[in-house]
């Protein structure tokens, strides 16, 4: 075990989330709707050293584990990320994130004269770009700081 | 949801931008025949920002096809300054006619609205997003002039905001066709159609200066630099200034070239080009009504579900 990793505690059943980009951690816990108001119990490592990244965030979250769908939303603010699925403290599936094709009502569009910032019933709509997404109505791309447009509160 | 709308440019393939323009050709020799081909056809105009040239013209397209049109009105004398959504307003005007025509000063409306409506709706301008029928008189224009392949276009003035040419650089994609675009560095196209563009592998370069490229152009699409779009009016004037059309810039032109102008012009182009051989603007303004009477043609056709 290495030192970093000591930096949080070992969980007994529940998600680890690793190799987040370092200052990503409360963008993942915002696109998994967690604010601890469920009980759950949540530990994230910020700015930990990590051979492959330089620096990296982990997030531990106790009994919950994630479905496809919350792993490809996360794919956008944490490409490199690895998902582990715990069980009785072992490591029972191990997976990278994929990236999906679109995301629904998830990010407001930065431009502020898209239609999807009018008071209308419908629900943002990005299609996943090579290196960012792009809205289904205005077509306007957003390649960096996308976690700056999720639709959700840190 | 139906999917025979016209939203974006970037929609349109060569098969479907040619059928049009070759129905326009049609209409343009023989417009008798079109007289009375959608008699009792309605056709709604819901134009959210003001307009005379689309809106008017069409207007004049589906009464030349037999059809009526109804009008919203402004938004000041409508019930969008209740506060009802696009959306609740689509769908309400789908019960009355038999097309929409759009119009809204924000990007993706007529996208989002063409969700909420089983008529077919044409994107008659999105804020600065696209203005696809537009783009099709513009091809029209330039297939009457220069045909429509092998040919260098230069596309000059406010890239960033207009609408009209993020379609007309979509859909010259289709086509064998140098692209130039010369503007001011802070005016240059947007990110989107430049990846657009680059993704269609487009041959596409772009300019700060005219000079650099007149020579070579068949064709230079000039629009407007737009005032509100600078905080200084001695910035404005500085920039505007450089982009001007006169007889003068005209000399290194070749004397094939056509000077377009998707209208309405402030000062961008002098008046002394309009006597020209150059000025090829007034026809293209005209050309928008064979055109989106072949346009209007289609569409209502299809919905009967007829055959073109």
């Amino acid at each position: 075990m290495s030192d970093h990793e000591l930096r949080v505690s070992k969980i007994r059943n529940g998600t680890v989330i690793d190799h987040v980009a370092a200052g990503q951690a409360l963008n993942v816990l915002a696109i998994l709707g967690i604010d601890g108001s469920a009980g759950e119990g949540v530990s994230i490592g910020m700015n930990v050293p990590s051979d492959r990244l330089g620096r990296k965030d982990i997030v531990k979250v106790e009994d919950r584990e994630l479905s496809q769908s919350e792993v490809e939303v996360l794919s956008l603010i944490a490409p490199e990320a690895s998902i582990n699925i715990i069980r009785d403290y072992d490591v029972v599936e191990k997976s990278r994130v994929d990236r999906p094709e679109s995301v629904v009502g998830l990010l407001s569009c930065p431009n502020r004269n898209c239609i999807t910032n009018d008071d209308e019933p419908i629900a943002s709509k990005f299609t996943v770009v090579d290196d960012g997404v792009r809205c289904t109505y205005c077509e306007n791309i957003v390649r960096d700081d996308i976690a700056d447009h999720l639709d959700v509160q840190t | 949801m139906r999917q025979d709308h016209l939203i974006s440019a970037a929609n349109l393939s060569r098969e479907g931008i040619e059928a049009v323009l070759d129905r326009a050709a049609a209409i343009d020799a023989d417009p008798a025949a079109y007289r009375q081909r959608h008699a009792g056809a309605v056709l709604a105009l819901c134009f959210f920002e003001p307009s005379t040239r689309t809106k008017m013209s069409f207007d004049t397209a589906m009464k030349r096809l037999g059809g009526t049109t109804v009008d919203m009105g402004t938004v000041e004398s409508s019930s969008v300054k209740k506060g009802e959504t696009l959306a609740d307003t689509v769908r309400v005007v789908e019960g009355y006619a038999d097309a929409i025509v759009l119009r809204h000063p924000s990007e993706g409306a007529a996208k989002m609205a063409s969700e909420f409506v089983d008529v077919p709706l044409v994107n008659a301008g999105d804020g600065a997003g696209q203005h696809p029928s537009q783009t099709l008189l513009d091809l029209y224009t330039i297939r009457e002039r220069a045909g429509l392949d092998d040919l260098s276009v230069g596309i000059m003035g406010d890239l960033k905001y207009g609408r009209t040419v993020h379609s007309l650089a979509h859909a010259l994609t289709n086509f064998d066709v140098r692209q130039h675009f010369i503007s001011p560095e802070s005016l240059r196209l947007p990110r989107n159609v430049r990846f657009d563009l680059h993704e269609s592998g487009a041959q596409v370069r772009e300019h700060t200066e005219l000079d650099a490229v007149l020579p070579e152009l068949d064709v230079l699409y000039v629009t407007r630099i737009q005032r509100e779009r600078f905080p200084d009016e001695n910035e404005y004037r500085a920039i505007a200034g450089e982009y001007r059309i006169d007889e003068e810039t005209l000399a290194a032109a070749r004397d094939d070239l056509s000077v377009m102008h998707p209208l309405p012009r402030v000062d961008e182009i002098a008046p002394e080009v309009d006597e020209t051989e150059y000025a090829t603007y007034f026809q293209q303004a005209h050309n928008g009504i064979p055109v989106r009477m072949a346009l209007l043609d289609g569409l209502l056709t299809r919905a009967k579900g007829g055959k073109r």
